[in-house]
């Protein structure tokens, strides 16, 4: 009951191509979905460095999602096998680190998968909500979560 | 190229827990190079360390540095303020980098942050194969380009050894067997005489033994 009102962080890297189009396809088809998440687009999850995922932990994040195009379906052919080899390595460090490697995580979603998009972040926030925050971010964050979450919506609106 | 790999985070944070202002002191050449200790891998393990530090309630500020080569001193002195700074260095440099940034900063403990692997290539994306043992005599011109001190398992000069099971060597089956490599090179080369003649016991004196040893140029020397 302690993290009761704890509400996620959870930064989502959503591709172009496919997931950040299904969260886009999530609004239209008016999906419910956790507004913890902030997404930031990015052109292919292959641009992302594996440097990327520890700042965001190490900054305050409370969870991490990496949401890529289906396996065989990148735009660029191979981005997110990419992605997924340094999401693998990011996790096996915050292991040795010891720190919750289920912060981090990789999912596929196509450009139609509003629906799955949404089972995937609501997963994801329900899995860090149980995990309670980010350890590292208990001194740092001035966490105003009513606030928080809605001005997040408010984006999350202006998005889809 | 020197190739290195990063040591564990736990082993990292014990080897510099005692300090309150760390350097994390990267190499722009070789270890760049083979992913081990370049600009991007000093951001990963600085990150690694200040995380790690912070769970274990260690109090550890982590500063990030890094410079063209650590095995040269024209460079190292570009760390200076860095160094000055700091209670103590973690080098991601090689061993040698390691020692001769020590020897420029004489009153900053500096610690290696890799385990310095090998002297080899980069066979293919993310795969680094040993292909050099510094061994001081080289043999290669006698087995068409084929190291058999560094790839042979067994460091035969006169094989196979005839262990090898489809071109495979019998110690290591993920790696090929070096005397299966010399053997089809020579033959491409027209060169399979070369097996017919015995090697005699190579002298070991040039390599691991007695201590550093020293190249010296006297015409170069001033």
């Amino acid at each position: 009951m302690e993290n009761s009102e704890f509400q996620p962080r959870v930064l989502a890297f959503c591709c172009h191509y496919c997931a950040y189009a299904a969260a886009d396809l999530a609004g239209t088809m008016r999906i419910q979905y956790p507004p913890n998440v902030r997404i930031i687009r990015t052109p292919c999850t292959g641009r992302l460095e594996t440097e990327f995922f520890l700042k965001a932990l190490e900054t305050g994040a409370d969870g991490v999602l990496v949401a890529g195009c289906l396996e065989g379906g990148c735009h660029y052919t191979s981005g997110n096998l990419y992605a997924r080899r340094r999401v693998e390595y990011i996790r096996e460090m915050l292991a040795e680190m010891g720190f919750e490697k289920e912060r981090l995580r990789m999912v596929n979603v196509s450009a139609a998968g509003g629906r799955l998009l949404a089972d995937h972040v609501t997963n994801m926030v329900e899995t860090v909500r149980k995990l309670g925050p980010n350890p590292l971010a208990h001194n740092g964050r001035k966490d105003n979560a009513k606030s928080e979450t809605v001005n997040h919506k408010s984006e999350m609106e202006t998005a889809s | 190229m020197i190739v290195a790999e990063r040591k564990k985070i736990p082993e990292l944070l014990d080897i510099v827990k005692e300090h309150k202002k760390l350097l994390v002191l990267g190499c722009g050449t070789c270890m760049t190079v083979c992913l081990a200790g370049g600009e991007r891998e000093v951001g990963i393990i600085s990150s690694a360390l200040r995380i790690a530090s912070r769970l274990q309630g260690i109090d550890l500020t982590v500063e990030e540095l890094t410079i063209e080569r650590q095995c040269d001193n024209v460079f190292i002195e570009q760390a200076a303020d860095a160094v000055e700074r700091s209670d103590a260095v973690l080098s991601l440099g090689c061993g040698a980098g390691v020692q001769a940034v020590a020897e420029r900063y004489r009153n900053k403990p500096v610690y290696a942050g890799l385990n310095t692997t090998f002297i080899g290539i980069l066979e293919e994306q993310g795969l680094w194969t040993e292909k050099c043992a510094a061994c001081g005599a080289c043999v290669l011109h006698e087995y068409g380009g084929i190291c058999p001190v560094t790839r042979c398992a067994k460091r035969m000069l006169n094989g196979p050894c005839g262990g090898s099971r489809e071109d495979r060597c019998e110690v290591r089956p993920d790696v090929p067997c070096a005397w299966q490599l010399i053997y089809a090179r020579l033959k491409d080369i027209g060169q399979l005489d070369r097996l017919r003649r015995v090697a005699p016991p190579k002298n070991w004196g040039h390599s691991l033994d007695g201590g550093q040893r020293l190249v010296v140029r006297p015409d170069h020397r001033i």
